[in-house]
């Protein structure tokens, strides 16, 4: 359509070049919200092997736990739901404090290339 | 997931095609699914099964059989709504994503209000195209990044304003480019249309265009004066006023 066009979702740009680099990547995304939930459902945050992480699926308040969860979800392999409400102030569970109540979707992605030689390679 | 299909979403979004990415979320199995331009369906591009189970070489990549009850009807609402959904299938919920190209702001007039905006527009998520037949007025050192046409609109600007997902504002002053182009835009869907100009300049281009055969009801759809009663005085407060206008009339 037009060449000159690279409006890519940065975030999913951003795990495709860690891909290629050939680190670790999972992404969250939003799949549900209620109330005043910061982030649309449908936003994505990629996850680094190392911790790295690129996007948003909150206003900061849950991205730790995310990335903590993504790094557990890269070492069991099978995806994860993930359900965050709001924050009691007297509880120390990670939360919304905004009052909004998300519901996550996490998943590795496995580094998978076109050239079907090195599935072969690796398989063999 | 599959890092192929990532890069499908990828590669589908830079090459200007929409797709919707359907993921089970008690499996982590996905399709995803392109507009077939000939029969206007949406059909399975690529599909992956449960995360870590033998990707069969013998099966079908256009079966379409990882995830059932997956509707052609329900992937086409996603993508008319521009909004993900989680539909109820026999094997569980499956989120629908669709990818979408990035709502289209077409700028009449590669003026200083244009060169703030268009890199505030870009930051904000939107696509930008630059359009001014001048010479020496949209040249990639003063739009750096943005999509240029350098034609006349009344040429430009059929092909350039079709979808539904795209705002025009006219920013040259000059009625022989503002006013064909907002003609343009007038008969077309776009979600926003603005003017640049003073409540006199509105006044006399409403009646020029009154005369061209448009409606009151049609004229009024143009913002004019352009932007947000936000007292902006510089270029790039204007441009900042008119992008808080467009994002108002997308979201609100």
């Amino acid at each position: 359509m037009d060449p000159t066009n690279t409006n890519a979702d940065p975030v999913l740009a951003q795990a495709v070049r860690w891909l290629d680099e050939g680190r670790r990547v999972a992404l969250a995304t939003v799949t549900r919200t209620w109330g005043s939930a910061p982030r649309r459902a449908g936003s994505h945050m990629a996850i680094a092997g190392n911790g790295d992480f690129e996007g948003s699926v909150s206003g900061g308040c849950i991205e730790g736990a995310v990335i903590q969860a993504a790094l557990e979800v890269m070492e069991a392999g099978a995806p994860r739901t993930l359900e965050f409400g709001v924050t009691n102030e007297m509880a120390w569970e990670v939360g919304l404090a905004c009052g909004g109540r998300v519901h996550l979707f996490v998943e590795s992605v496995e580094p998978e290339s076109r050239a079907s030689g090195a599935l072969v390679q690796r398989s063999g | 997931m599959n890092g192929d299909l990532l890069r499908g979403i990828v590669a589908a979004q830079r090459a200007g095609r929409d797709v919707v990415l359907a993921t089970r979320l008690t499996d982590g199995a996905q399709e995803l699914f392109a507009l077939d331009p000939l029969v206007c369906e949406w059909v399975v591009a690529e599909e992956v099964a449960p995360a870590r189970v033998a990707r069969g070489k013998g099966s079908s990549r256009r079966d379409g059989a990882v995830l059932r009850g997956v509707e052609n009807e329900a992937i086409a609402a996603v993508a008319r709504a521009a909004a993900p959904r989680t539909i109820d299938t026999a094997d569980g919920p499956v989120f629908l994503r669709p990818y979408l190209q990035p709502v289209h702001l077409i700028v009449i007039g590669a003026v200083h209000i244009a060169q703030a905006l268009a890199p505030m527009a870009t930051i904000a998520g939107l696509r930008v195209t630059v359009l001014d037949p001048r010479e020496g007025f949209a040249t990639p050192e003063r739009f750096p990044g943005a999509a240029l046409v350098r034609e006349w609109p009344d040429r430009a600007m059929t092909s350039l304003v079709a979808g539904g997902r795209t705002a025009v504002v006219a920013l040259t002053h000059d009625p022989k480019i503002d006013d064909p182009a907002l003609m343009a835009a007038l008969r077309s869907e776009t979600f926003y249309i603005g003017a640049l100009g003073s409540r006199k300049t509105q006044a006399a281009r409403r009646e020029r265009l009154a005369e061209a055969g448009f409606a009151e009801a049609e004229l009024d759809r143009i913002h004019g004066p352009v932007g947000l009663p936000i007292g902006a005085r510089t270029p790039e407060e204007i441009a900042v006023a008119v992008l808080a206008q467009v994002i108002g009339a997308l979201r609100g």
